[in-house]
Formats: C-alpha cells, sequence, structure tokens
C-alpha cells in the first residue's frame, strides 16, 4: 500500500480522523486538528444572509506544491512539529460539511501544534489557489479574498518597492 | 514562441475559456501578457481589479520575463478555507 498524501486536493468528503491518521507518529504524543466546515448562514451588515452550498475550484498542481511549501514554512517555525497534512476539498459542498481539514502532530502539546495549526490555515486562505463559488437559491458568486498587496501583479507604481 | 496561459474562477468566466496556448514576442513580461489579455479578453471585467499571476507553479512578479513553453496562470486573489471575514457582494 502506498503511503497517503499529506498535501492534497481532493474532490471526496474530507474527514478529521483520516487527516489525523496522517500525521501519527510513535514520537508524538499531540495531535492537532482544524476543519473549515462550509456555513449556512452569514451575519452582514444588511441581516443575515443564506448559502445553499460552495462551490470550490483548484490550481491543482501549484494549490498540492504551496500547501506543501506552508508544511515547510511550518517545520522552520515550529521545529519541533513531526507532521503537518491539509485537505482540501474542490467541487460541490453542502453546508455543515468540511472544505478543508488540517492536522499537526508534536511530540508534547507544548511543542508548537496549536499555534502551527492556526498558521496552517491563515497562510492557506492567502496564497493557495483555490476559489469557491457561493450559490443562494437565486444567484451565485466568486468570492474574491482579501488582495495581498504583494501578490498583485496590477499594483500600481507607488505599492512597488524599491 | 509559446505559452500556456491557464484562467481561473472569475478570470477564466469573463474569457470564456480556461486553457489556450499563445504566441508571444521574445522578452514578453508578464505584465505585457495581462495587459494584452486585457485589451483582447477581459475587457472591463478585470478593470482595477487585482490579478494574482503564477510561473511554471510559483508566484511571480510582472516584470518576470517568459520563456517559451512556460505555464502561465492568472486568477484573482485566491479565497479557500470554508467562510471570508467580509460578506460578498450582494446577488449578480
Amino acid at each position: 500500500m502506498s503511503p497517503q498524501k499529506l498535501f492534497e486536493i481532493t474532490d471526496q468528503p474530507l474527514s478529521l480522523d483520516d487527516v489525523a491518521r496522517r500525521v501519527n507518529h510513535p514520537n508524538c504524543g499531540a495531535i492537532t486538528t482544524f476543519a473549515g466546515v462550509v456555513r449556512g448562514v452569514t451575519a452582514t451588515d444588511s441581516g443575515e444572509r443564506n448559502t445553499d452550498f460552495l462551490d470550490y475550484e483548484a490550481y491543482v498542481e501549484m494549490a498540492e506544491s504551496m500547501l506543501a511549501q506552508i508544511g515547510d514554512e511550518i517545520k522552520q517555525r515550529w521545529p519541533k512539529v513531526e507532521a503537518v497534512s491539509i485537505l482540501h476539498r474542490v467541487g460541490r459542498c453542502d453546508i455543515g460539511e468540511p472544505s478543508v481539514v488540517i492536522a499537526v502532530s508534536t511530540p508534547h502539546r507544548g511543542d508548537g501544534c496549536f499555534e502551527a495549526c492556526r498558521y496552517g490555515i491563515e497562510r492557506l486562505k492567502a496564497i493557495v489557489p483555490i476559489w469557491k463559488k457561493e450559490n443562494w437559491s437565486d444567484g451565485e458568486v466568486w468570492v474574491e479574498g482579501p488582495r495581498q498587496p504583494e501578490l498583485d501583479i496590477t499594483k500600481q507604481p507607488e505599492d512597488a518597492t524599491g | 514562441m509559446h505559452v500556456t496561459v491557464r484562467l481561473f474562477a472569475s478570470l477564466r468566466d469573463a474569457a470564456g475559456w480556461s486553457q489556450k496556448q499563445i504566441e508571444i514576442d521574445e522578452g514578453t513580461t508578464i505584465g505585457d501578457l495581462l495587459a494584452r489579455l486585457q485589451d483582447e479578453v477581459f475587457g472591463d471585467a478585470r478593470s482595477g481589479r487585482p490579478v494574482y499571476a503564477a510561473v511554471n507553479h510559483t508566484y511571480a512578479d510582472p516584470s518576470v520575463a517568459l520563456t517559451d513553453g512556460d505555464e502561465v496562470a492568472l486568477f484573482p486573489p485566491v479565497s479557500g478555507g470554508s467562510h471570508h471575514e467580509t460578506a460578498a457582494p450582494g446577488h449578480l
């Protein structure tokens, strides 16, 4: 049996047990996990808005390599981290389903597993090429994340460094 | 020379295609290619809105010169994860 991938874009349902198993190691007494779950109701300035489902698209080859880069960044920041796994769904995700799961294992709970898990989801949302289309009963729209100035190639000369 | 251009999410929708071989001149930069696509393909759809670029799966600056056979991807700010901090604008 070939070992499971640690960084994967998949159209299959995600499970926290699965991602935790991928980082389990005899040296490790601590595993933290995070699940990002599709939310059905979002509070906005103009009241609550209901989402029917989300549709995810990824630039799969680049997304998997950026997830692995985040794993490397985590190990540099928290050298005691034994393993990191990040799995992201593509295609239709219904309310309550996880669209992303992350697991980090360390020898002890004080070795950075909580912080590393948080870092993983924040970096994913900033740099991994995945997009979601939000669908309501009467429409749909691509959700664009916050602009990262260093990645925007349309930046004006005054944004440029140097 | 030729590069493969790949578009994602709202840029793909605006163009009506996801992948194309495009002939470019020697020395063409990513910024040059985007300007050309803004004129020929996107029109006003992306006017004033951010675009990210990657060459061969790595983020790249607009000044990077392309070489024959490169895979150039253009896409809007990424939005992975389960939710966003600020709600999207109204329905289309």
